[in-house]
């Protein structure tokens, strides 16, 4: 068995799941605000993702130790080509973090209203600054025989900031979803609305990005090879389309696991096309750093595959009972007894 | 500045901030689950007062322990790229199986305890409390697992231009993980109950709800004292394994130049400022280092000057830092040990003096605690890895010094802004006093 392969598998996974879940959080934290009237409902807005964020948060530390523990030089070499990029992802989650905690410590609306408007520029950040960056991973970086030779602007190229774009219009329609089965009255008839409206901003942003990959990037080589491959685009559209649907008939919690099934597909889409390169060099593919030339020793990912496959499904397993545990909205005195609204 | 010098100073000052915060959790967290469970089990509400109040301390507490911790895992890609690459095949699987084992847990079962109280029965609820205990203790294990590999690296083969792991149960049963585990640990234990005695003196000065806090004074008197004997004594095993893994880094701890066998320690030391032997050696106890570093008072103890300067870790600082420590440690004995006598004689109130002392003594067990992080980071210098790898070996080569200036200023910046507002808070919260 090939555990280099096995863990690109994973690899995709962990990261896909990461943007499935606080995909959902942080479009609460950045776009929330406009589904919510007045101090009692914005309450509601952010009570809504209270029990979850931080455990959707913990699949991006695992993403990061897994690339890290499996890829090493991938890791390396990631973190610090786009180190002014990344430092920006971390201040934008370490200030979205304490907004969250922060914002119901006192009582006072000038304290509540500085961390509310920090949640929501920190989330927005955080999902833009995702974008952009797995953009130019989708597009390719300048690595040439020397490592790399791009610059923190030629980050910000046009095909990466469509990507960032399409990230934020895709928590956008996440979190709205998300608010619309999970807070009460208006909040979530709002939260539809502006699911319903957002959807045909995001199918066309991913329209651009479908069209701009197939001519401008190497992912489409893998597609094309290996058609089967297709089913995740396919499954993407599909999805996307029935999450419009579901919601029109009435169903936002049905339509919001189609909008997270469309996210992890999208994810997915990206990491098939890249294959078998996690980093790839849009200079020559010689230099790209691929799973046959950036893993660690068959050694370690066959133990590491062992802790992802004992673990990851019990963390899951937990996870999910903590969704079902907090699936009805928390009631006005629960989020009194929290301490944190 | 090089950018050596940038991330070291980036690295240390992140990393201490992190751990202002962390510490407290390992404890009290311990702390706030035993609460509850008395609650459960007895159904008495006074438990239930001291366990919100704890809890919420904690929560406040605990908010930037997480998001500082994803800075330390960032920081080993960004600004250690060569140390990641060259290591990373067997450093990276503990921080992953962290992440994976521990992190998980500790995160999602937080939010199940601060949202679920009308959703669980008691007896669930205060077993969150416990799960998360654990699991933040668990991830001080992993961590401290990576650590420990650093400081004595086991289990690896050099291999293709890196080490890579071939011996999984070599890094799992390394002692040098194992005692910095339960020396950190403990260590946490003791700034929890330091933190616990130190606000509820606080109180009973003023006749707050004395009650309550005659109750949480207690609770933290005994665990501070039990956790501070615990933390000297893995603390002198730690010794001994420094003494025999990293003989430089014991050195420099006792600022010893000569090496010799049945080796005295002076109790007054002066190292030289210009890191060149002792100014003053006063005081010696006979047989006493031998006897510190090896348990046995023939022992040869390497000296300094053993050492070719480049391999010699900074003198000063980590001598300093020690010594500072180990008073501190034997000052926590006393002050906790004459906690638990008051509190079991019910004479707290009558002597305000040691109240006031307890207030004042909040920092110090954090401060013993930085100081520990020092002798131990600094004592492996100039090593990442002790033998194997240079701190500047392993520094990113992509990255600009102008870069490495921005995010050290704005990391300095930006965690002084969160730990100001998050210490007001902590204080304002504590003065708040307990609900009924």
């Amino acid at each position: 068995m090939d555990y280099a392969k096995l863990w690109f598998v994973f690899w995709a996974v962990l990261w896909s799941g990461y943007f499935a879940l606080d995909g959902f959080d942080l479009g609460v934290g950045f776009s929330g605000w406009l589904a919510a009237e007045g101090e009692e409902e914005r309450k509601n807005v952010f009570s809504s993702i209270g029990p979850f964020w931080d455990g959707n948060e913990v699949w991006l530390i695992t993403a990061g130790g897994a690339t890290f523990a499996a890829f090493p030089a991938v890791y390396a070499c990631l973190f610090s080509w786009l180190y002014p990029a990344l430092f920006l992802i971390l201040f934008a989650l370490i200030a979205r973090g304490v907004s969250l905690e922060f914002r119901g410590k006192l009582q006072s609306p000038g304290w509540q209203s500085f961390w509310a408007r920090t949640a929501a520029v920190s989330s927005f950040l955080a999902a833009l600054l995702f974008g952009v960056a797995f953009g130019n991973l989708f597009r390719g970086l300048e690595i040439g025989a020397d490592g790399y030779s791009g610059t923190f602007f030629g980050l910000l190229n046009p095909y990466a900031l469509l990507t960032g774009l399409l990230f934020c219009a895709f928590f956008f329609f996440h979190g709205q979803l998300w608010l619309s089965f999970k807070t009460a009255g208006p909040v979530a008839a709002r939260a539809g609305r502006l699911a319903a409206k957002s959807w045909y901003a995001l199918a066309l942003l991913l329209a651009v990005f479908l069209a701009a990959s197939w001519l401008h990037t190497g992912l489409s080589g893998n597609f094309i090879v290996r058609r089967s491959l297709l089913a995740l685009p396919l499954g993407l559209v599909v999805a996307l389309a029935a999450a419009k649907l579901l919601l029109a008939r009435g169903l936002p919690g049905k339509a919001f696991l189609a909008s997270f099934v469309s996210i992890a597909l999208f994810s997915l889409t990206g990491f098939a096309g890249l294959y078998p390169a996690l980093l790839a060099s849009r200079l020559d593919p010689a230099f790209s750093l691929t799973v046959y030339n950036s893993s660690s020793s068959p050694y370690t990912l066959k133990l590491m595959a062992a802790v992802v496959l004992v673990f990851l499904p019990v963390a899951i397993g937990y996870q999910v009972w903590v969704y079902r545990l907090f699936r009805t909205p928390l009631s006005a005195g629960e989020l009194k007894k929290s301490g944190l609204y | 500045m090089d950018t050596l010098a940038l991330s070291r100073l980036q690295f240390a000052l992140t990393a201490m901030f992190h751990f202002i915060f962390v510490p407290l959790t390992l404890g009290l967290g311990w702390l706030t689950a035993w609460f509850e469970t008395r609650y459960a089990l007895t159904g008495d509400g006074r438990w239930l007062s001291l366990t919100r109040f704890w809890g919420k301390l904690f929560l406040i507490n605990f908010a930037l322990g997480v998001v500082t911790g994803i800075t330390m895992e960032f920081q080993f890609g960004m600004n250690w790229a060569e140390y990641a690459k060259y290591v990373g095949d067997i450093f990276g699987a503990p921080l992953a199986i962290e992440a994976t084992a521990a992190f998980f847990l500790e995160s999602t079962f937080i939010g199940v305890w601060v949202f679920g109280w009308e959703r669980l029965s008691k007896k669930a609820h205060a077993a969150a409390m416990w799960i998360v205990a654990f699991a933040t203790n668990m991830s001080a294990l992993w961590i401290l697992l990576a650590n420990g590999w650093m400081q004595r690296p086991v289990g690896y083969v050099l291999r293709g231009g890196r080490a890579e792991m071939v011996d999984f149960a070599a890094l799992l049963t390394n002692p040098y993980g194992w005692l910095e585990f339960f020396h950190t640990v403990f260590a946490g234990w003791v700034i929890a109950g330091f933190f616990v005695m130190g606000v509820s003196a606080w109180h009973l000065l003023r006749r707050n709800q004395e009650d309550l806090f005659k109750k949480s004074f207690g609770a933290g008197a005994v665990f501070a004292l039990a956790s501070s004997l615990l933390v000297a004594g893995v603390g002198d095993l730690s010794g001994v394994n420094a003494a025999k893994n990293q003989p430089a880094k014991f050195a420099a701890m006792e600022s010893v130049w000569e090496t010799r066998t049945a080796a005295p320690m002076a109790l007054l030391t002066i190292p030289r400022l210009n890191g060149e032997g002792n100014a003053v050696e006063a005081l010696k106890v006979p047989y006493a280092l031998s006897l510190l570093a090896f348990h046995s008072p023939f022992a040869e103890v390497k000296g300094l000057s053993d050492f070719l300067p480049a391999d010699r870790p900074p003198v000063l600082p980590v001598f300093l830092s020690f010594r500072t420590m180990v008073a501190l440690g034997g000052l926590f004995i006393l002050l906790s040990g004459a906690g638990v006598w008051l509190w079991r004689k019910d004479q707290l109130q009558n002597y305000p003096f040691y109240l006031k002392a307890m207030v004042l003594a909040i920092p110090l067990p954090y401060i013993a605690i930085q100081l520990g992080w020092i002798v131990t980071e600094m004592g492996r210098q100039p090593w990442a890895v002790y033998g194997l790898m240079r701190t500047a070996e392993g520094v990113t080569k992509t990255v600009s010094t102008g870069q490495v200036w921005m995010s050290l200023i704005g990391f300095t910046l930006f965690y002084s802004a969160l730990g100001i507002v998050d210490i007001w808070l902590l204080a304002k919260y504590a003065k708040k006093g307990m609900e009924a």
